[in-house]
């Protein structure tokens, strides 16, 4: 699809939307307390999951995080078979055994989320080696947020992902906290990319809420990474406009820095855009139904499905 | 869940707490009489901490003594180890138990280590508070309990407290302790409320606690795994069978003396646990007991613990793998009438 043409936007909008209302319905039914666990959830960070999964096949890998929502929704899962997951369903993506922070799929290249901050950079290292070992053409996203560049794995994987030239990208979410945590009490650089340089990778910060930005810097990173010119450290600035996890009330986050950045958010952004270009705001909102049809076909059938029996705890162990 | 039923507090009691607020209250007491005291953790200052245990005290110490860290569970724990070797008494959370993994190198290999290898000169008083166990719905990353692997590491002390009486004294024993202890919270019960009596005194590390008497049987217990236990004690007690309950509170050192009296006098031992049972702690407890009573053994010690498994997200199959109730009612007349 040309990058530039009014379906190609209109697709984007789609899945932007597709995760936001997922997230919606989602945090609804935790605050009604139907659904068990917690989650974290992906409202004003859909730019970035979209931009950068527009780029990967199926046969290409991402790892995801404990806010795995958003990079399942755009890496091709079905909304459906997540919705059965964070219901505990048996009939989820991963059996009701995973639950939201560990969800994933395989068959759509993501590994199971992995819900240990910074544990993703490494295995997504493994992943791009196996590859170049294998002499495949795919390429590995290891996402991860402002925190997990703070964790030793990281830093470990980076360098790794550097010296053996790895198709990787390491794509930073800098959403400007990590949990409760502003990231000025926890980084001194003035951008996460500048820490590529100690690695000897290139590093590159995007607008994170322009998904046209973070399409085109992904586009370069992915395309450097295909064509064996090794890694990129990309970091895609955004923030977080809810709770770090259920029930979150962010009392933490400055009043106006929180309006401003309500402003500021990629669907609000890229809506504005979409209508200078002609788009009409009823096809929007046409497009807005569709998904939350969509999205309400999932949360009937996951509730409609049947717990798990106890039994099935015991099936599948390993030992 | 509903975990004070069956708990034999015969004591009278001033003030209803929140075991979470017991622990809060511990480590106020020790910052104010000690300004060694400081607290190392992600989100524990102005945040309160994941389950709310350090709210306020940012407010009343300062950051100069609650310090909130990057996410760098290793290096976290390294720095704590370096700031007790030159005087201060930090304690650090961690958000939940799974994350120390993360920090095992520091934990293990010197924490452990310096008092025997170095003597007097490298005393490591660090206590290691993590958030551990199921029943929450969190998933295979956030539930475990993995206070086996600290017991197999010579050089560490291990504390797995059930009420909110024992949160405070043996947080406060930990503190005052001069080496590493690991300080076993169970985040199901953060939110429980228990009897609290005023002015208590520190309980000192390795004393288990008999919760209950009785003569058909023994059931040996920590943490969460105490208020099933001590439930499944009062349903056996109404159809006649008397068993003993242990809270073992400490399992590094391990009281074998009190473990050793109670199974020689019933001749029958269960060892309840939600940590996993392959090489877990609920074997080395079996093992002393046989150590101590095999003679007086009537049958096989047996144990009720999390399967081997990762632990389901799905609350059907998380409750299904938790030791429950009946389980332990189950197994002790099994025990009792084989
Ligand atoms: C090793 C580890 N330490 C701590 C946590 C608890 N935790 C979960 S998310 C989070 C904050 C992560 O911040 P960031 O990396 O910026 O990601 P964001 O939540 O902003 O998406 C923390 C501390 C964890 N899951 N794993
Ligand atoms: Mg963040």
């Amino acid at each position: 699809m040309m990058s530039n043409s009014m379906e190609f936007h209109l697709s984007l909008y789609r899945k932007m939307v597709m995760i936001r209302q997922f997230e919606e319905r989602v945090k609804y039914l935790f605050l009604e307390g139907i659904m068990p666990g917690t989650i974290h959830q992906y409202q004003g960070q859909e730019a970035i999951a979209v931009g950068v999964c527009e780029h990967l096949a199926d046969e290409d890998v991402i790892t995801s995080t404990h806010r795995p929502h958003g990079h399942a929704i755009a890496k091709g899962l079905s909304v459906e078979s997540m919705m059965h997951e964070l219901f505990g369903k048996s009939t989820g993506c991963c059996a009701g055994k995973g639950g939201s922070m560990h969800i994933g799929d395989m068959a759509h290249g993501m590994a199971p989320a992995i819900a240990i901050v910074g544990g993703g950079a490494p295995i997504a290292t493994g992943m791009a080696l196996a590859f170049t070992m294998r002499k495949q053409p795919q390429v590995a996203v290891a996402f991860m947020g402002d925190g997990a560049v703070n964790e030793g794995a990281v830093h470990e994987a980076m360098n790794m992902g550097a010296i053996w030239s790895l198709p990787i990208v390491y794509v930073v979410e800098n959403n400007r906290y990590s949990a409760s945590t502003p990231i000025a009490q926890t980084t001194k650089v003035a951008n996460l990319a500048d820490r590529a340089a100690a690695y000897g990778m290139p590093g590159v910060t995007v607008d994170g809420n322009d998904v046209l930005a973070v399409y085109e810097a992904a586009g370069e990173a992915i395309h450097r990474a295909r064509t064996g010119g090794g890694p990129t450290m990309l970091e895609a600035l955004t923030y977080r406009i809810t709770g770090h996890s259920r029930r979150d009330p962010c009392l933490y986050q400055p009043e106006e820095e929180r309006k401003a950045a309500l402003t500021q958010e990629p669907i609000v952004r890229f809506t504005e855009f979409l209508l200078s270009q002609g788009h009409t705001q009823q096809a929007l909102d046409g497009v807005r139904d569709e998904v939350n049809a969509e999205i309400e076909r999932a949360v009937q059938s996951a509730m409609a499905a049947p717990d798990p029996a106890p039994e099935e705890a015991l099936v599948g162990l390993f030992v | 869940m509903v975990l004070n039923q069956g708990m034999d507090i015969t004591a009278t009691t001033p003030r209803l707490v929140y075991y979470a607020d017991a622990i809060r209250e511990a480590l106020v007491e020790a910052m104010r009489r000690d300004p060694t005291v400081v607290l190392f953790g992600e989100d524990i200052g102005r945040y309160g901490g994941a389950f709310g245990v350090t709210r306020g005290l940012l407010e009343e110490f300062g950051e100069g003594r609650v310090v909130d860290t990057p996410i760098a569970e290793g290096g976290v724990t390294g720095l704590a180890i370096g700031a007790a070797l030159t005087g201060l008494r930090p304690v650090v959370e961690y958000m939940f138990m799974d994350f120390i993994t993360l920090a095992m190198d520091q934990i293990v290999n010197h924490a452990a280590k310096f008092r025997e290898i170095y003597g007097e000169q490298a005393r490591v008083p660090i206590v290691l508070r993590a958030a551990a166990g199921a029943g929450r719905s969190y998933g295979a990353t956030h539930s475990q309990m993995l206070e086996g692997w600290f017991m197999h590491v010579p050089g560490l002390k291990v504390v797995a407290p059930s009420t909110a009486e024992d949160v405070r004294g043996l947080l406060t024993a930990a503190m005052a302790d001069d080496d590493p202890v690991l300080f076993v919270e169970h985040k199901d019960l953060y939110k429980v409320r228990m009897p609290l009596l005023e002015d208590a005194a520190p309980i000192p590390l390795g004393q288990a606690r008999v919760l209950r008497e009785g003569d058909a049987a023994t059931i040996l217990a920590y943490s969460r795994a105490v208020h099933v236990a001590a439930q499944a004690a009062m349903h056996l007690a109404r159809e006649g069978v008397a068993v003993e309950v242990i809270d073992l509170r400490t399992l590094a050192p391990l009281d074998v003396d009190t473990l050793g009296a109670s199974v020689r006098k019933t001749g029958r031992a269960i060892v309840v646990t939600e940590a996993f049972a392959t090489a877990g702690p609920a074997a080395e407890i079996a093992y002393r007991v046989m150590e101590q009573a095999f003679a007086y053994l009537e049958a096989p010690v047996t144990r009720i613990t999390m399967p081997p498994m990762a632990i389901p997200f799905a609350p059907s199959l998380e409750q299904a793998a938790l030791p429950q109730v009946e389980d332990v009612v189950r197994a002790v007349k099994n025990l009792v009438y084989s």
